[in-house]
């Protein structure tokens, strides 16, 4: 099939950016988006110019890195489906497809459609962790964890860290993201100690990151590749009213 | 020499000998020792992690935008402990001898103890850190089956075991990060290993956001950079995984080992065209309740649903039968290729095999098949836009792990003093195939509960060495031939591109150094990439400039693919024998088993760079059972 793309081209953080055109021709429909990327850069290399560079590794659907804005959609039109696992046959010949990176003041963009997303890590630096040491653990099956408690905690754990949640979300907000690290940790017997400390120190570098506040829109858990659910979000704030109760 | 540094003692004692008498170092010291850990996957962050908790200060290098993106979050299965919870006669004993023969007794029987040894203890850490393991209803931990083995000792978190292990090191080491024992360096590219004085000394890294060269300096660097099974370019592998951490290391007197063992992972989702980036994999865990099929009839083009029972071939089952569909992944990879060779692959490329699924629904119902496996289920539609739960699988053997890497001896040490190679980037444990679900493991032993003793153990004696910095002229020299490399990439006046190169030395080392190899092959592999070389010197196109720029990034790692690929040659060359994944034609059985030649091959090949142009040299490490009887590894 043939398409017109209209791609984001920001040459670092401080360039303003502006959309460019392409057009592309010979896209199956069998290739993923980012093959077709791929397509789109190698006729770019031979025309010596400059690629457009965007992040991706894994291609799986999982390591996380993938992620555009496609026709104003995170990760494009299909439900829970990372940019990596779109294939081109969820669309047609003649189609134009805009292109943008990820937007969110606390992820400056570095090139193109690469975004700098590190604020995530300093998210969970600040606290989203049990503080188990190496050579201390006590045997596995002395922690009992019922089915459904270890199965509500994956279903949280489950997050990818692509950013989607913030990138949809009206006010940039990274309560998904974060809230899903909670009620991860929260769930679990092991992180109950500092689950208090732990949960106002994560909504607190959340903030400082520049992330807004949620206002439950819940675009983010519309979507989110992996289904993480806006209940997530819901545990943190409960949380976080428990740790300011008993905070001593 | 070769010193593998094996403790004395029997076998069962010589980790615990060990750790006993390694010298330490006492905690006031530690904050005056530095270590650099290049990859922040499940070896690298654990050990960054635990060197750190100890009070070693810490520089720690990924490629990715961060250290929870690392390949190590992919891998889906399961991670293996022997800890008989299923009281179905699983031991330490028994572990190490499943993962010793499905290495076809080609690794060293102390390290694979020590592995199955660690295995336990594993578990028990993962859970302490909050990883949410698949339980049983009373709450006890719960496990299953995986190839080459018959007990269940395979630990999961749904198909996602390696993201949930990975996030686990990962937040152990931004807790650590928090703690100020740990600098993160995302982004950045290690091009040069820094040696003084006989020692590695420190790095050149490059920053991939701005171009920059950073000189990076410690008392021992560990690199945990992962394997380099991209180098086939179809790989399962993520499109950044590269050799060019432990190449760069190679070409400075770390010798690499076992090159030529790569594993082909059975159960990968066949190639469908000429535009594909890389193979997905589906978990080997599908083998617990999928049948493995091809039609009975040659060029057979029906739905697989309408072809009956009596026509079609279970051939692991028939070959197999006491293994059946849970055959180690070399003999199920081999015996996929066999069928679609003879006529028999299936799906429009005729490339695949049938993984069906219908008579595990008929036998649990659908929503126990769901509750096993629905995300494998769902991303294979999301690929393939196939419901599997109503026709088979299309699946394929894919280039996936790589058993050779750097040469470590017990320590996990390199040739190299001070230079530590952990997880898939070193050769050790997995022999010439490695078990399902043993990856995880030993990337999260090495660098949980070894390297936090070997690694003090070196350091102890460094304590007192004269500190290196990077005004040393090693340094600049070092950075001089990166920066010269850069250049020549950005200055080259071709048509071609990066991916040009990585597919063609792909394509080439899967028809002559994959699946099967042969004399004839090898030796035209070997003429066949030196044109290449000649070619991608002087053909190459880079745009763009020295900044952020993917393309330059992707030049450094095919130029290293090139000059890897060809000692994989030398390797498999030299190699006379068949071995778990390295399947030479001129030896096997009448009924296409493996021959291998324990007379003449028993050892470890360690390959030494002996400059541009130049042949290899090869150092081999001789392998002694004392605790096991070499036997044919045979799974009928």
């Amino acid at each position: 099939m043939k398409l017109s793309l209209k791609i984001w081209r920001q040459s670092d953080t401080s360039d303003k950016g502006k959309m460019t055109d392409y057009e592309i021709d010979e896209v199956s429909e069998h290739m993923s988006f980012l093959e077709m990327l791929d397509l789109l850069n190698e006729s770019l290399i031979q025309k010596k110019e400059r690629v457009i560079e965007f992040d991706h590794d894994c291609r799986e659907g999982i390591c996380g890195q993938c992620g555009v804005m496609i026709n104003g959609r995170a990760h494009g039109p299909l439900k829970n489906t990372t940019t990596c696992q779109l294939h081109m046959r969820s669309f047609k010949d003649g189609d134009t497809i805009y292109i943008e990176p990820f937007r969110a003041k606390a992820f400056p963009v570095l090139r193109d459609l690469k975004i700098d997303r590190s604020a995530f890590d300093t998210i969970i630096a600040s606290g989203g962790f049990i503080g188990a040491s190496t050579g201390q653990a006590p045997e596995a099956n002395s922690i009992p964890i019922s089915y459904e408690t270890a199965e509500a905690s994956f279903d949280a754990a489950a997050c990818i860290g692509c950013g989607a949640c913030v990138a949809t979300c009206k006010n940039a907000s990274a309560a998904l993201f974060t809230g899903a690290k909670i009620t991860h940790l929260a769930l679990l017997p092991q992180g109950q100690i500092e689950a208090s400390k732990r949960v106002l120190s994560m909504v607190s570098q959340m903030d400082a990151e520049g992330f807004g506040n949620c206002s439950d829109t819940r675009a983010c858990e519309i979507e989110c590749p992996q289904g993480i659910s806006i209940l997530s979000i819901a545990k943190m704030n409960a949380e976080y009213t428990k740790a300011l109760i008993f905070k001593k | 020499m070769i010193d593998s540094k094996i403790p004395e003692g029997p076998l069962a004692d010589k980790w615990n000998n060990y750790k006993a008498k390694a010298k330490l170092v006492n905690p006031a010291n530690r904050k005056k020792l530095n270590v650099i850990v290049v990859g922040t996957g499940l070896a690298g962050a654990s050990c960054a992690a635990s060197l750190a908790e100890q009070g070693y200060n810490i520089q720690s290098f990924c490629f990715q935008d961060s250290a929870r993106r690392a390949h190590s979050v992919a891998a889906q299965g399961g991670v293996n402990a022997a800890k008989n919870y299923k009281n179905d006669g699983d031991s330490t004993f028994r572990m190490f001898y499943d993962t010793i023969k499905g290495g076809d007794f080609r690794s060293r029987e102390a390290n694979v103890y020590r592995l199955a040894e660690c295995s336990a203890h594993l578990i028990d850490h993962a859970v302490a850190q909050g990883v949410p393991f698949a339980r049983e209803y009373a709450g006890y931990l719960n496990n299953r089956s995986f190839g080459g083995v018959q007990v269940s000792r395979t630990f999961y978190a749904r198909g996602q075991t390696g993201q949930q292990l990975l996030l686990g090191a990962y937040q152990g080491l931004l807790r650590q990060v928090s703690l100020g024992k740990v600098t993160m360096h995302t982004r950045h590219e290690m091009l040069e290993l820094v040696i003084i004085d006989g020692k590695a000394k420190g790095i050149i890294a490059r920053n991939l956001e701005t171009g920059a060269l950073e000189r990076h300096v410690a008392d021992a660097v560990v690199l945990a950079s992962g394997g380099y099974g991209k180098v086939y370019y179809l790989s399962t592998l993520a499109m950044g995984c590269n050799s060019s951490a432990i190449w760069r290391a190679h070409k400075k007197g770390a010798y690499m080992a076992g090159v030529s063992w790569i594993q082909f992972h059975p159960t990968s989702l066949p190639q469908h065209g000429a535009n594909q980036s890389k193979l997905t994999l589906m978990s080997e865990s599908l083998r617990n309740d999928g049948r493995i099929w091809v039609p009975k009839k040659a060029e057979d083009a029906r739905n697989p649903n309408t072809i009956p029972e009596e026509e079609r071939d279970y051939y692991l089952e028939r070959r197999y039968p006491s293994f059946g569909n849970l055959a180690p992944r070399d003999i199920s990879s081999r015996a996929a290729k066999e069928r679609i060779d003879a006529g028999h692959g299936v799906g429009p490329m005729k490339n695949a095999i049938y993984l069906d699924f219908s008579d595990a629904i008929k036998a649990q119902g659908k929503n126990t098949i769901e509750a096993k496996y629905s995300n494998l289920f769902a991303m294979y539609e999301k690929i393939t836009g196939i419901n599997a739960y109503k026709e088979p699988m299309l699946i394929s053997p894919a280039a996936h792990f790589t058993m050779g890497g750097l040469w470590v001896d017990y320590e996990l040490m390199t040739s190299i003093p001070g230079l530590f190679a952990l997880g898939e980037a070193n050769f050790a444990d997995h022999g010439a195939n490695r078990l399902g679900a043993n990856s995880l493991l030993q990337a999260c032993v090495d660098g949980y509960f070894i390297a936090p003793y070997t690694i003090p153990n070196y350091l102890a004696g460094e304590l007192n060495a004269p500190k290196a910095t990077i005004d040393h002229p090693a340094f600049k020299e070092a950075e001089k031939s990166v920066r010269a490399q850069l250049d020549r990439f950005l200055n080259s006046k071709g048509t071609l591109s990066t991916d040009h190169f990585h597919k063609k030395i792909g394509r080439l080392l899967y028809e002559k150094c994959g699946l099967s190899r042969s004399k004839e092959k090898l030796e035209e592999a070997i003429e066949d990439i030196k044109a290449l070389k000649a070619s991608f010197e002087k053909d190459l196109l880079i745009t763009g400039d020295d900044t952020l720029n993917s393309e330059l990034e992707k030049a450094g790692r095919i130029a290293d693919y090139i000059e890897l690929a060809e000692l994989m040659c030398y390797d498999a060359l030299q190699r006379e024998e068949s071995c778990g994944a390295h399947f030479r034609e001129e030896y096997q059985t009448p009924d296409g088993e493996a021959v291998r030649n324990d007379d003449d091959f028993c050892y470890v090949s360690a390959w030494e760079w002996k400059g541009e142009a130049k042949p290899p040299e090869l150092h081999k490490e001789p392998l002694v059972f004392e605790s096991v009887e070499l036997a044919v590894r045979s799974y009928k």
